[in-house]
């Protein structure tokens, strides 16, 4: 078992864990994330068909559509949303879900940003533990 | 670095202008410090996105501001909605939808708002002007103002949009900022034909390039020997900003803030530059399409909505011509230029040729088509990047005159003569 602890900025406060689903592609989650199941249906994607849904989602970035907040907010309401989000810099779209999850259901999602080449020690499958104070704990199978 | 508000913004967060502008302020703080913004800035106009209809969420984040009594402060046009309210009955959208949708259009129309219901609102007489500070939502609309009109907003999402438009507020970030505006990538065209630069598939085109490589920075394209009308400078904004998350382009010697190479970065270096030749837009143009036979159920126009001045252009194309019977062809537009072009003639061209209009939304925001269409055809990169994950449908692309050649034929086909070596 291989633990690395890396130190994220915390973008919306929170605690998670799960286990990590992870792209450098960015993504739009309208037309590329199903609220109703927590698919990633985006057929152009590399994550398409995979279900983020309780996982520790990390992408870069998003791309596209303004409307991936509000899919992102359907999905936090329909407990389909990733358990928290990584990103490489602070995702203005998914702050707002998160926000905005936080006025109306005090649900807010745990997000973070690590520095890119902290992100690109994530690997999909890494037990992923994420701390109030931003901190990213990783667990591997080695 | 820390937030600081004006006495305005702290009794709008105190509740001094009511409950509903307290929670917009409220969550337009929060972001503000979020994004570390230092100061917040007033906007003049804003374009609320959030009226697409995607489930009950968004539904209830709506109907709680207009519950709580929100007004808008500065003038704001609405995007598409979930329904074109007058032909919904026509497609296949439920009962439900209907009633959900129009529940959310009612209480985005009860804040005192435009309701232009388009994604389109640079059409609209309400448009904004050069070095206006504004706050937009949709990829499209946003990446036109910023380039095309030299207005300011930063990329703003939907949910966003309303809380700017309710406070007349706006954190001072990212695009609202001279400095933030300069050019990022260089993108050359090399070699390419003038005569391509005046199709309109070529734009649709290279901005599906152009967002694949530009993801979220500014792009630069120098080159062009052709100076691009708004119609086509629309579809290569929604392509950037569809297969990347471009706000912002310049084309020297185009666009308002990009007179010179030079200006276009200001002054700065590029942190890249990039060749585009007619193998790198070949490719695209086959990235495009999302499909592998010929078959065609549907031809849509359209994404984004279209314009009087496209309607100008099919109308002739289609003139003495039928579609095929088992094809459907629907434009999707605002009421304002489908009412233009009535008064026009263009719409009775279009029902002589067999085809439909929706307005108010697309296929993209309402549950519109039926099962049976699998096979779609359009001129729009938006349509063309979007349909597969959101409706599971095929779609192939191709320029106006292969549209309306497709759909008299039956069949998907492409005239390749001006993309062939």
């Amino acid at each position: 078992m291989k633990s690395i602890t890396l130190n994220g900025k915390t973008v919306i406060p929170g605690t998670a864990r799960g286990l990590a689903l992870v792209s450098h592609e960015p993504l739009s989650f309208w037309g590329g994330y199903d609220w109703k199941t927590g698919e990633i249906t985006d057929r152009r994607h590399e994550l398409s068909g995979q279900i983020a849904r309780g996982k520790i989602l990390a992408l870069p970035f998003t791309r596209g559509s303004s409307t991936t907040t509000a899919v992102l907010l359907e999905a936090i309401r329909a407990k389909t949303a990733p358990a928290a989000i990584i990103t490489t810099e602070t995702d203005f779209f998914f702050a707002l879900a998160s926000v905005v999850a936080d006025e109306l259901y005090s649900t807010p999602l745990p997000l973070v940003a690590l520095s890119e080449s902290d992100f690109g020690l994530l690997r999909s499958g890494d037990d992923v533990e994420i701390a109030e104070s931003g901190e990213v704990y990783l667990k591997r199978n080695a | 670095m820390t937030l600081s508000l004006s006495t305005h913004d702290q009794a709008m967060l105190r509740g001094d202008f009511g409950p509903a502008t307290k929670m917009a302020m409220t969550i337009v703080v929060r972001m503000a410090t979020v994004a570390g913004a230092n100061e917040l800035l007033s906007i003049v106009g804003a374009h609320i996105d959030s009226t697409v209809y995607i489930g009950d969420a968004g539904l209830e984040f709506a109907e709680k501001l207009a519950g709580l009594g929100a007004k808008v402060s500065v003038p704001t046009t609405l995007n598409v909605s979930g329904l074109d309210e007058h032909h919904w009955q026509e497609w296949s959208v439920t009962n439900d939808w209907a009633r959900q949708a129009h529940r959310q259009m009612v209480a985005y129309q009860s804040m005192g708002t435009i309701p232009t219901w388009t994604c389109a609102p640079y059409q609209a007489e309400t448009k904004p002007s050069f070095g206006q500070q504004i706050a937009w939502g949709e990829s499209n609309a946003i990446v036109f103002a910023n380039s095309v009109l030299g207005a300011r907003t930063d990329r703003y999402p939907d949910l966003f949009d309303v809380c700017c438009a309710i406070t007349g507020r706006a954190p001072a970030i990212g695009l609202h900022l001279t400095e933030n505006r300069a050019g990022q990538l260089l993108l050359k065209l090399i070699d390419i034909p003038t005569e391509l630069q005046r199709r309109d598939d070529f734009y649709p085109v290279l901005g599906n390039f152009v967002g694949k490589v530009a993801l979220g920075k500014i792009p630069v394209i120098d080159g062009m020997t052709f100076k691009p009308d708004d119609d086509q400078l629309k579809a290569f904004g929604a392509a950037t900003a569809s297969s990347g998350g471009v706000a912002m382009f310049h084309i020297v010697g185009v666009t308002p803030e990009a007179e010179t190479l030079e200006a276009a970065f200001q002054g700065h270096a590029p942190q890249q530059t990039i060749e585009i030749n007619m193998d790198t837009l070949r490719e695209s143009r086959r990235a495009l399409t999302h499909t592998d036979d010929d078959s065609l159920h549907l031809v849509v126009l359209g994404s984004p909505h279209f314009s009087l001045a496209e309607y100008a252009r099919l109308a002739p194309m289609i003139a003495g011509k039928k579609k095929h019977p088992d094809v459907k062809f629907l434009v999707t537009s605002s009421r304002a230029m489908t009412q233009f072009a009535e008064r026009a003639g263009y719409v009775q061209a279009l029902k002589d040729f067999g085809a439909q209009i929706t307005v108010d939304t697309c296929i993209l925001t309402s549950p519109m088509l039926p099962k049976e269409i699998q096979n779609l055809m359009t001129n729009s990169a938006k349509f063309a990047y979007y349909a597969p994950g959101l409706l599971n449908k095929k779609i192939g692309f191709g320029s106006l005159q292969d549209c309306v050649d497709s759909a008299v034929a039956g069949k998907i086909i492409r005239d390749e003569s001006a993309w062939n070596e």
